[in-house]
């Protein structure tokens, strides 16, 4: 069996004196959409932040692309070929479209053919290019957030709750997004409450309670499975519906 | 539902802000009548901005350092006490450049000597970070104790170095006197501090606007972290930030020192109150805010230190008070996260 994108072993990390991670084992396969679900407060937020390095782990290990990345630095993890998309977007509001996106290619002005196929997927951004982005809309600036990942190519991309408090028309250009995006073999490890939105895309998922990884495994088997949904989420599909 | 509602929905875009840019005009006009002569009134107006430039440059560099990294620098006097007083060592190599009947080489001695300010206060400032700010990071009670302690530090320092005296800086004979333009008379060095400050801004505008350093500077005022998440190394920017912040002190420092013609240990310590009211009231991390706050001080102290000598001081206290009531966050409040 090949060795995971990512891979999390008994890693826990404390904030100050909340101990949130209690030994969080997690494996991310290359190639697909890993979604992490869980209740609020579950530590899902916690534990990209953690593969971020923008907590500390105070135990367990860290494993990307076969490299021990427990001890690195935020900016290494990005130059690694992680990117990150906050639950809060947190676009530069000050910066225009354009200037936000600029600035996330690091390499240099973005590739055109790049910059294209991204303003494909969010139209909206080419509208309002010259637009300071804290002006933006949420859906917006939650494209330009995404946008801001994908500018150059990403190993791996960490989507915290991308439909968080998005109006259903721009979930659905979401969807589609990450959908194209999953056909270019990005691997994505996914945030998500809409049960939906993370069925629709994720090949594994893994679901956690307390600090912990409580149940791992295929996204189709556990969409399937309205008892295991009740027991690990609280709710079945069809409730959510 | 179409997938494309949100594309199309037109974000509703702010007019650009140019209401306090008013305020100085509108302060200077408001004046006129209660200088009662025009001709006075464009001394004192002149003398204001000159003032304001001078101020705008020292503050400048606080604010980036404030609004970036979230420091209380207080000893950034210090810096400014430094600038001006490394300044002297040149007096001696270059007193003949000073007095010489020739514009280039009184020209060329005040660069020399601007540019040596803010080599020496930019180095101070490097070491500063690296050994008294980097270890308090986050911890504004911290950086208040260790940036007060440096600032007396450093004052006394001065004083063991230079005495505790007056020290002289005489203008370079070129830049002394007055133009007369009617009946308004010009400091020759007002001028000179007028188009220093205004070329300070404009390059200041320049890198933060059409540079990707800028766009670093201005995206880490807002969210630090997310640019580190973008693959940056923000305590790089940091120190450049705060090696520039301190440079930038040193040049307000040797600027206000020319102007005075004297140098005293305490003279940073004296400017700091006027510097900080002027960040406070430009909003913190704001370079144009503190342009305009810079010019508002400015030119509040020079009307009310004619009118009401006595008030000088208060009046500005008065000046920040308004404007935060007008604007809590400042002229110009930078987003934060």
């Amino acid at each position: 069996m090949p060795e995971p994108l990512l891979s999390l072993s008994g890693v826990h990390t404390h904030v100050g004196p909340y101990h949130i991670l209690q030994g969080v084992d997690l494996a991310v396969p290359g190639g697909g959409v890993t979604a992490l679900l869980g209740r609020n407060g579950a530590g899902k937020t916690s534990t990209l932040r953690t593969v971020m390095g923008l907590w500390r782990a105070s135990a367990g290990a860290i494993r990307f692309a076969g490299l021990e990345i427990t001890k690195a630095a935020t900016p290494d993890l990005a130059r690694g070929g992680i990117a990150y998309v906050p639950e809060t977007m947190s676009v530069f509001s000050d910066l225009t479209v354009r200037e936000n996106l600029v600035l996330a290619a690091r390499a240099g002005p973005p590739d055109a053919a790049r910059l294209d196929w991204i303003l494909t997927l969010f139209p909206a951004l080419r509208t309002f290019w010259s637009v300071a982005a804290g002006v933006l809309s949420g859906g917006q600036k939650q494209m330009l957030s995404v946008a801001r990942a994908i500018v150059e190519p990403r190993q791996l991309i960490l989507v915290d709750e991308p439909t968080k408090g998005l109006a259903p028309a721009v979930v659905a250009n979401m969807l589609a997004a990450f959908a194209e995006l999953k056909r270019t073999e990005t691997t994505i490890l996914l945030v998500e409450q809409n049960f939906h939105f993370a069925r629709s895309l994720a090949d594994t998922v893994a679901v956690m309670d307390n600090g912990r990884v409580v149940h791992a495994g295929r996204m189709a088997a556990l969409a399937a499975d309205d008892g295991l949904q009740r027991r690990l989420l609280g709710l079945s599909l069809d409730s959510h519906q | 539902m179409s997938a494309s509602l949100d594309t199309t929905l037109k974000p509703v875009v702010p007019p650009p802000d140019w209401l306090p840019l008013a305020l100085a005009p509108v302060l200077a006009l408001a004046a006129l009548p209660l200088v009662g002569s025009p001709a006075t009134w464009a001394t004192l107006t002149l003398a204001g901005l000159a003032m304001g430039m001078m101020i705008f440059i020292m503050a400048s560099g606080l604010t980036l350092i404030f609004g970036l990294m979230d420091v209380l620098n207080f000893a950034h006097a210090a810096f400014i006490t430094l600038g001006a007083y490394s300044a002297t060592l040149l007096l001696g190599p270059r007193s003949d450049w000073l007095g010489a009947d020739s514009l280039v080489l009184n020209a060329g001695a005040l660069l020399v000597m601007v540019a040596l300010a803010s080599a020496v206060a930019a180095a101070a400032g490097f070491a500063f970070e690296r050994v008294i700010v980097r270890p308090v990071y986050g911890r504004h009670l911290h950086q208040i104790l260790v940036t007060v302690g440096g600032l007396i530090v450093a004052q006394q320092l001065i004083t063991a170095a230079w005495g505790p005296v007056q020290v002289a800086l005489p203008l370079p004979a070129s830049f002394r006197g007055i133009v007369l333009v009617g009946e308004v008379a010009v400091e020759r060095y007002r001028l000179v501090a007028v188009a220093i400050g205004l070329v300070v801004f404009a390059a200041m505008l320049l890198v933060l606007n059409r540079t990707r350093i800028g766009l670093l500077i201005r995206a880490g005022v807002e969210n630090p972290e997310m640019v580190e998440a973008l693959g940056y190394r923000i305590r790089r920017l940091f120190v450049g930030v705060f090696v520039a912040g301190s440079a930038l002190a040193g040049l307000g420092g040797v600027m206000w020192g020319f102007y005075r013609e004297a140098l005293t240990p305490g003279m940073g310590l004296e400017l700091t109150v006027l510097v900080f009211i002027v960040v406070i009231i430009g909003g913190l991390g704001s370079v144009g805010g503190c342009f305009v706050g810079a010019l508002l001080v400015a030119l509040t102290a020079n009307y009310a230190g004619f009118l009401a000598p006595k008030l000088a001081l208060g009046s500005n206290i008065v000046l920040m008070v308004a404007i935060l009531l007008w604007r809590s966050r400042g002229l110009y409040p930078v987003a934060k996260r």
